[in-house]
């Protein structure tokens, strides 16, 4: 089933209340769908979706460990490290420093004396449950760890075959933002239309381009700024399929942690037009 | 006492550089005999790491302590494991540095004095 992903280059532009009302419409419709908080630094779908938990798992990486009655203090797995992540001293000495490590295992790859195995470092917990008739899952990177385009990579194979999955991409143009775009069908970049929102519109599209991604544009809190964004779009022949307008009453609603499609039922329609062309765009697949 | 002190040149009329897993240099040498050599340091541009690597050639020189101005938590830890004496705050030219170092004005450092990724951005 298709995989869509909810990115913006310039965060706070309603990436969440987009991807948390698209699912919730598309969930009345009666369509299996799932919603993934790939956002895992700060994940606040669950604000809005308000989710049961039925499962919570602990999501690990794989680091170093080295018995130092084996070493031999030979210094190659300080030499094939790329992140300078493992240091030989001198004789038995080997330092680690996690937080630096990639899991790539080539120190224990070079290691003749089979001194190195891997152990287990916790960097989050995935949580999955149910919101309704959508299905929730959101990742939670642990304070001070710093591993987490891996932790979205665990939350997205929680994506269920049979199942429309919602991806809510954390802000930016990093490799976060990269591994949770990998493989997405379509990606819907949230923008405002303002110079703020418009400059890191262009870093976006640059980013999907690059990853030969489908995507099209929406406008949250049409009515401010100015019309740069509308003339970028068009300049650029990308589609805006959803224009939000800045209307006080989704603000109340955000606010409080409402859903607008639940409060404000004339803004319901629009997400059921998105979902529409969204049915279109994977018949079109 | 063999020592390294981290540089923005090859001459000991240089600055300290105020990095030390960033240094542009680190001139190691003897403060008996003043003989002083300049090791370009290969972690300037690193992507991540600098601070345990920079380390790594500080020890490999054979230097007994570090001065410098800034110095964090991994490269402080690497330094420490090896027995390396460290001075931070350090500013001025390394000929000075050296100098105050000679007559017992530097005070050890007790742990990094700055948080890691300091030296990125500057």
């Amino acid at each position: 089933m298709m995989k869509i992903a909810i990115a913006s280059g310039k965060g706070g532009t309603g990436k969440t209340t987009i991807a948390t009302n698209l699912a919730w419409v598309v969930g009345a419709s009666g369509r299996k769908v799932q919603y993934l908080d790939c956002d895992v630094e700060e994940p606040n779908g669950h604000i809005f979706l308000k989710p049961t938990i039925e499962k919570t798992r602990v999501v690990t990486v794989d680091v170093p460990e080295v018995d130092s009655d084996k070493c031999t203090g030979c210094g190659e797995c300080g030499r094939i490290c790329r992140y300078s992540a493992i240091i030989h001293i001198r004789d038995s000495n080997v330092l680690i420093f996690e937080q630096l490590c990639h899991s790539c295992g080539g120190c224990l790859r070079v290691c003749l004396a089979d001194a190195i195995s891997w152990k287990p470092l916790a960097i989050g917990d995935i949580e999955t449950g149910k919101a309704g008739d959508v299905g929730f899952v959101h990742g939670r990177l642990r304070i001070g760890q710093v591993r987490t385009p891996s932790l979205i990579g665990e939350v997205k194979r929680c994506i269920q075959a049979d199942s429309l999955a919602i991806i809510d991409v954390p802000p930016g143009t990093s490799c976060p933002v990269v591994e949770a775009l990998r493989g997405v069908d379509f990606v819907l970049l949230v923008t405002e239309p303002t110079p703020f929102g418009l400059n890191d519109l262009k870093l976006a599209v640059g980013l999907v381009r690059e990853m030969g991604l489908a995507f099209a544009v929406a406008v949250n809190r049409c009515g401010i700024g100015n019309d740069a964004v509308e003339k970028y779009c068009r300049g650029e022949n990308i589609d805006i399929i959803l224009r939000l307008p800045d209307d006080r009453r989704i603000a109340e609603a955000y606010s409080s942690g409402q859903m607008i499609a639940d409060v404000l039922t004339e803004h319901r329609e629009k997400f059921s037009e998105l979902h529409e062309f969204i049915n279109g765009a994977s018949a079109k697949m | 006492m063999k020592i390294a002190i981290t540089s923005m040149g090859e001459s000991l009329d240089s600055k300290v550089d105020p990095r030390f897993g960033r240094a542009a240099f680190f001139l190691v040498g003897d403060t008996e005999t003043m003989d002083f050599s300049a090791i370009r340091n290969e972690n300037v541009s690193a992507g991540g790491g600098a601070g345990t690597s920079s380390a790594k050639t500080v020890i490999d020189s054979g230097a007994e302590a570090v001065v410098t101005g800034n110095c964090g938590p991994n490269a402080e830890r690497t330094l420490s494991a090896a027995g390396v004496k460290l001075y931070v705050g350090v500013t001025g030219t390394v000929a000075e540095a050296i100098d105050l170092f000679r007559n017992g004005k530097l005070e050890e450092a007790e742990g990094p004095n700055v948080q890691s990724h300091s030296g990125t951005g500057n």
